[in-house]
């Protein structure tokens, strides 16, 4: 084999990766907060009395979950573009991270809420909290408890998943990776140090999710 | 030159799906053997395979599929062989399948109680007769859905391959639309139609799930 490795230059553009470092951390902690909300609002639709209310939220998950993130995002950038309204790559790609982690967060919330059983409500309500307080304290938060490892393993699927948004030019790491590709045609070097700079990321917000849990979560200790 | 009607845009995509499909088929096949082997190890008494199987899934499954396939095809060429979008999408596809195969199997056969192993060892079984006997049977029934949930991932994944020009339903959609400039339309038809295959495979895994769960 004649092929001589040549990773300076991934130390000499560091800062072009760290620039897409950035925005790819950016882009899945906007997504994970604002598909949390999209994620209650979509549960509470599925354990709403409501049949349309709920139809319609389980319609929601399902397109999603059943169609890949590759197809979602081309729809939203190029055809929803196509009718009218024109957004931005990264605008784009937020949105389309938003919609399909909010889909995931959706079922797994869902799953949590129906955890809860329902002689718990009745116990918070019979110590006088109201609604809002017994949704938030006697069921969320136990649910959240419940669901917590299924909700941060989506969260790295979610930070591995917004690579594919460089398939419509948003500057985050695997765009930056592709384009010091083309620049320098060092293939196997820039694709060997985005796949280490990944594991680092998703390993770092595994540790950082488990530290979380600890101080998140000090009441499951006396169950 | 003739344009293209909205009929023969559905049809050239439902034509290319088989793509789709075939790449599909050939991943979870050869990532099922694989991922096999890797349940194997990481189940097995020895550290060092436990530590190998576990140091692979950990890395496979720590990085983006499209980082693997564009590893897998303009990574590879290092090795000075010309390589193909069909070998190098078949193998990135595997290396993802093998690892997230290998971990559910592993599941089901951890969530066998010890007595299992234990009351066969008292029968004097061999390692393999206890494996193949007693848990592997047992852990089969229990690890039927999660498979079949995740050959829905595998067809989703395929899009992917389309970044390093393997000319599936994604990347044919891409095409059409570069020669319609109707990407509404199509890209519509592409989701209904990996709606159409991944559906019922949700569907049955469900099924399974409540009919195998006692």
């Amino acid at each position: 084999m004649g092929y001589r490795f040549q990773f300076q230059v991934i130390w000499e553009n560091w800062d072009l990766l760290l620039a897409g470092v950035g925005l790819t951390l950016q882009l899945s902690a906007l997504a994970i907060v604002l598909g949390l909300v999209v994620g209650i609002v979509g549960a509470l639709c599925r354990t709403s009395g409501n049949r349309y209310v709920s139809l319609l939220a389980a319609a929601y998950v399902e397109a999603i979950r059943n169609t890949p993130f590759l197809v979602q995002l081309l729809f939203l950038f190029f055809g929803i573009s196509s009718l009218g309204p024109r957004l931005g790559s990264t605008q784009a790609a937020l949105l389309a991270l938003t919609i399909n982690f909010g889909a995931y967060a959706t079922e797994i919330i869902r799953a949590g809420i129906q955890s809860i059983d329902h002689s718990q409500i009745e116990a918070g309500m019979s110590l006088g909290l109201n609604r809002r307080q017994v949704f938030r304290l006697v069921v969320l938060k136990p649910a959240i408890a419940n669901i917590y490892p299924a909700l941060t393993s989506q969260m790295v699927l979610l930070l591995l998943l917004s690579s594919v948004v460089s398939q419509i030019s948003a500057k985050e790491l695997t765009f930056m990776g592709n384009f010091l590709r083309s620049r320098t045609f060092r293939d196997f070097e820039v694709y060997f140090a985005l796949a280490l700079i990944y594991v680092a990321l998703a390993l770092g917000f595994k540790l950082l999710a488990q530290l979380c849990h600890r101080r998140l979560f000090t009441f499951t200790r006396y169950i | 030159m003739r344009d293209f009607s909205h009929l023969d845009i559905v049809f050239a995509l439902l034509w290319a799906a088989r793509w789709t499909l075939l790449l599909s088929s050939i991943a979870f096949v050869c990532g099922g053997l694989a991922g096999f082997l890797l349940m194997l190890m990481r189940i097995s008494p020895f550290r060092f395979l436990k530590y190998l199987s576990w140091g692979y899934l950990e890395i496979v499954q720590g990085t983006p599929l499209l980082i693997q396939f564009l590893l897998a095809f303009f990574g590879l060429s290092i090795l000075g062989i010309d390589i193909s979008p069909w070998m190098s999408a078949t193998l990135a596809l595997t290396t993802f399948t093998s690892a997230f195969l290998g971990d559910i199997w592993r599941g089901a056969v951890e969530s066998i109680p010890t007595g299992q192993w234990e009351a066969s060892k008292a029968l004097s079984m061999t390692y393999f007769q206890r494996l193949g006997l007693v848990i592997l049977p047992q852990a089969l029934k229990r690890s039927i859905a999660p498979t079949v949930g995740f050959l829905a991932q595998v067809i989703k994944g395929t899009s992917l391959a389309s970044a390093i020009g393997f000319v599936e339903l994604a990347r044919s959609a891409t095409n059409i639309t570069n020669v319609t400039f109707e990407p509404f339309f199509v890209y519509f038809v592409t989701a209904v139609v990996y709606f159409g295959i991944c559906f019922p495979i949700s569907i049955a895994s469900r099924q399974l799930e409540k009919s195998l769960t006692y």
